[in-house]
């Protein structure tokens, strides 16, 4: 395997693993923290245990989490010095108030976990809602280091240096806000149909009803709320994708053609020779209106920009599709969701409704992981969008092949691991919580 | 500002090698603890080091972030040619997170899977130290060639020689000494303070001879460590007040009044030992072979960066250290 796909790949690897746990690492204190305070103000003993074990769900993401999160911090050293040696001043900011939240949200964990019976039961909660909103901040703040790779701003690029190099500018870049919008809403969305799926089949199993149903109502309704939003967050970043990143915008729609009336394709297999998409479903001016408002103003395609500056397209378009699939169908679900909250209480007795919940038990990971491509793919082949490309960024140490299949294996092991312990705390639910 | 970064940078590693060395240490304190005391020892060591057993390990993050901001080549030369050191560090501190976590959070507590766990923590608890050490050794003993062609001289011996293995394995050694220290005081039993208080001078030994080795590989690599240090007036006098700590430590560690003074004790000692390494070798940060270094005075990023990087290191401790402080107190053994 040659040394710079092998980077590449290892690079993916990692962030598509850290993700997950981070993700839900950064929303089940919320979760967590709302069961609390349901116990602190209704005395229900259901809502103290599922505090505590959502909480051992949340120690256990966050080990993983941090354990991840502090390999990519070299991570991105090892496989990337190059790029770290330009980049680590100028979008280094977020990353170190990230530092500052991650460490305040390990402090306020430690006060969490070991705080039963010992701390005053409002501080023992505010400690469980720091842990919480410091992790949502540690995420919006990476994302920003993120969206500077995809829009960089705060310096100025003159003759290959890097000069006037303004760090609170590079953090409040342009795409911050959309991107670590869409990030969080997808981190709602995806842990609550996780978290209310595992739940959902609990109670289909008919096991610890009412403490199920309590924790299946907490998460789904994050879950619905944040994937009924998510669709506007989407068009914000779509349209921010088009000013910034046209050849991304392009790639991920396999538009190839510049004109008016720029249709939407949905599905179809790109060719990227022929420049065309075969058996995609074509909707004339619709990209035109997502984009501009307008149905008829032209879309700029892959033809305005050079071949060597293009990204693969087949991969960003079937993420995109992915993504875009999925979230339009959690939308639909987060709806009926809803509609049986409000009007038609008696679904939540059926079969039928129980198992939509627990078919949809991955499918907001799938989606966000495939959104997280469609972000890094969309991108190349820039690791800073105009200004560096990957493959001028890749370590000279040969042989990265191997460290690739080393991070491979761990990965996955380290993954069997957590869901080996998460079937644990789950099967032990009656032994543990029935008193 | 400058002057502001590099003082944290300093107070990050000190407070990393102080209470996450001290994690570390509890892990190798476990691995040479006798199979009938194994359980009890990881009781106690537990309970004092659970709640702030994430803390503790932030202090790395801190330090790498202030590095790749601030030290931006200096970072990127380590991340190069320290390539396989460090990933073997990241390998310890995978292992030896997950495995301490997972040991407690699993539900269902079979000999099997604890075991299991229990091997993966104390193993990786003895090698993540060990290749700290190897990083800092390489960093400063002037083995990292980058006009090496070939891979092995490039990457392998940069770091495998006698004395970055030699720090590696003084640091080891230190690790276990704090963590012997600290819990003596984590526990009223009479055997097993004693145990401890036996552990602490067994380790201190050990660290006593690591360090000797290190004096003797630095002649063997001829990296000069002895006229660094006693050539220099700061790290003479550290070294002084490390070796007078130490006397008094071993007068006072078998006296029941006097655990927390231990504690400080210790702390004191290894923190003298670091300076004196820093400020012998300061600003130098990473030498290569043939005397050429990098500096952190010199090698830092533009001005505005390290500026705003001191601001927000200043205003992040705001919030951090009181935290932190309250943490350690609300969890102090008096009230468990």
């Amino acid at each position: 395997m040659d040394d710079f796909i092998a980077a590449r790949s290892q690079m993916a690897l990692s962030l598509g693993f850290h993700i997950i746990y981070s993700c839900i690492g950064m929303v089940m204190p919320v979760f967590m923290a709302i069961s609390h305070y349901k116990w602190i103000k209704t005395k229900d003993p259901v809502y103290k245990n599922v505090t505590i074990a959502w909480s051992k769900g949340v120690a256990i993401f966050f080990a993983t989490g941090a354990v991840s999160g502090t390999m990519l911090s070299f991570e991105l050293g090892l496989l990337w010095p190059s790029f770290m040696k330009h980049a680590g001043p100028i979008f280094g900011m977020p990353f170190s108030l990230e530092g500052t939240a991650f460490f305040i949200e390990a402090i306020a964990l430690g006060f969490f976990l070991y705080g039963w019976n010992r701390l005053n039961t409002w501080f023992h909660w505010v400690t469980g809602v720091v842990v919480g909103i410091s992790g949502i901040a540690s995420g919006i703040l990476v994302v920003s280091a993120n969206a500077w790779m995809n829009s960089p701003s705060g310096f100025d690029y003159v003759n290959g240096k890097y000069l006037n190099i303004d760090p609170l500018k590079a953090m409040f870049n342009e795409a911050w806000f959309s991107e670590s919008l869409h990030m969080t809403i997808a981190a709602f969305s995806a842990t609550g149909f996780a978290v209310a799926g595992i739940h959902a089949l609990m109670i289909y199993r008919k096991k610890n009803v009412a403490f199920h149903t309590k924790s299946f109502k907490i998460a789904i309704i994050f879950g619905a709320a944040a994937a009924i939003l998510q669709p506007f967050s989407g068009d914000i970043s779509a349209k921010g994708a088009a000013k910034r990143q046209p050849a991304k915008l392009a790639a991920m729609e396999a538009y190839f053609h510049t004109q008016e009336y720029a249709p939407l394709v949905i599905g179809g297999i790109p060719d990227t020779a022929a420049k065309k998409v075969n058996y995609g479903l074509e909707i004339p001016g619709l990209l035109s209106f997502l984009v501009h408002d307008n149905f008829k103003t032209s879309v700029n395609a892959l033809d305005k920009i050079p071949v060597k500056d293009q990204p693969p397209v087949a991969i960003a378009h079937y993420a995109f599709q992915i993504m875009v699939g999925i979230g339009t169908l959690m939308m639909f679900i987060g709806i009926l969701y809803f509609i049986a909250l409000w009007k038609k209480r008696d679904w939540f007795n059926k079969g039928w409704f129980l198992k939509l919940f627990i078919v949809a038990t991955p499918l907001g990971f799938i989606a966000l992981e495939a959104g997280w491509t469609v972000t890094e793919v969309g991108r190349q082949p820039w690791i800073i969008q105009g200004v560096m490309r990957t493959s001028d960024a890749v370590t000279k140490m040969p042989g990265i092949q191997y460290t690739f299949y080393l991070f491979t294996f761990i990965y996955f092991t380290l993954s069997l691991f957590v869901i080996f312990l998460l079937k644990r705390q789950i099967q032990m639910v009656p032994e543990l919580y029935d008193r | 500002m400058l002057y502001v970064v590099i003082l944290f940078l300093f107070a990050s590693i000190t407070l990393y090698f102080l209470l996450g060395g001290a994690d570390f240490g509890a892990g190798i304190i476990e691995l040479f603890t006798s199979t009938d005391n194994k359980h009890r020892t990881r009781k106690t060591m537990y309970q004092a080091i659970g709640p702030i057993w994430e803390a503790n390990h932030m202090w790395l993050i801190i330090t790498v972030v202030i590095l790749f901001v601030g030290f931006p080549d200096i970072y990127s030369e380590m991340c190069t040619y320290l390539h396989i050191p460090l990933l073997i560090l990241l390998l310890g501190i995978i292992a030896r997170g997950t495995a301490f976590t997972f040991r407690n959070y699993d539900a269902i507590k079979d000999e099997k899977t604890q075991g299991f766990y229990n091997h993966m923590f104390v193993y990786s608890s003895f090698v993540t130290p060990l290749f700290l050490g190897i990083i800092a050794g390489s960093a400063l003993s002037g083995q990292i060639d980058p006009t090496a062609k070939d891979f092995v001289h490039a990457y392998i011996f940069s770091w495998l020689n006698w004395f970055s293995v030699a720090v590696g394995f003084f640091t080891v050694a230190l690790c276990g000494f704090l963590a012997a220290i600290y819990i003596v005081g984590e526990t009223d039993n009479v055997d097993d303070i004693k145990r401890y208080i036996k552990k602490a001078k067994v380790s201190n030994i050990v660290a006593a001879i690591c360090g000797g080795l290190v004096f003797i590989a630095s002649d063997i690599e001829h990296v000069g460590l002895s006229k660094w240090i006693f050539g220099n007036p700061i790290g003479l006098t550290a070294v002084i007040a490390a070796i007078l700590s130490l006397v008094l430590l071993w007068f006072i560690i078998s006296d029941k009044k006097n655990r927390q003074w231990i504690r400080v004790l210790a702390a004191f000692q290894v923190s003298m030992i670091l300076i004196s390494v820093g400020a012998s070798r300061f600003p130098r940060f990473v030498i290569f072979k043939g005397g050429s270094s990098m500096s952190l005075l010199t090698d830092h990023a533009n001005v505005n960066t390290v500026d705003d990087l001191g601001i927000g290191l200043v205003i992040g401790s705001m919030f951090i250290l009181p935290a932190l402080g309250y943490l350690y107190y609300s969890f102090q053994r008096k009230d468990r």
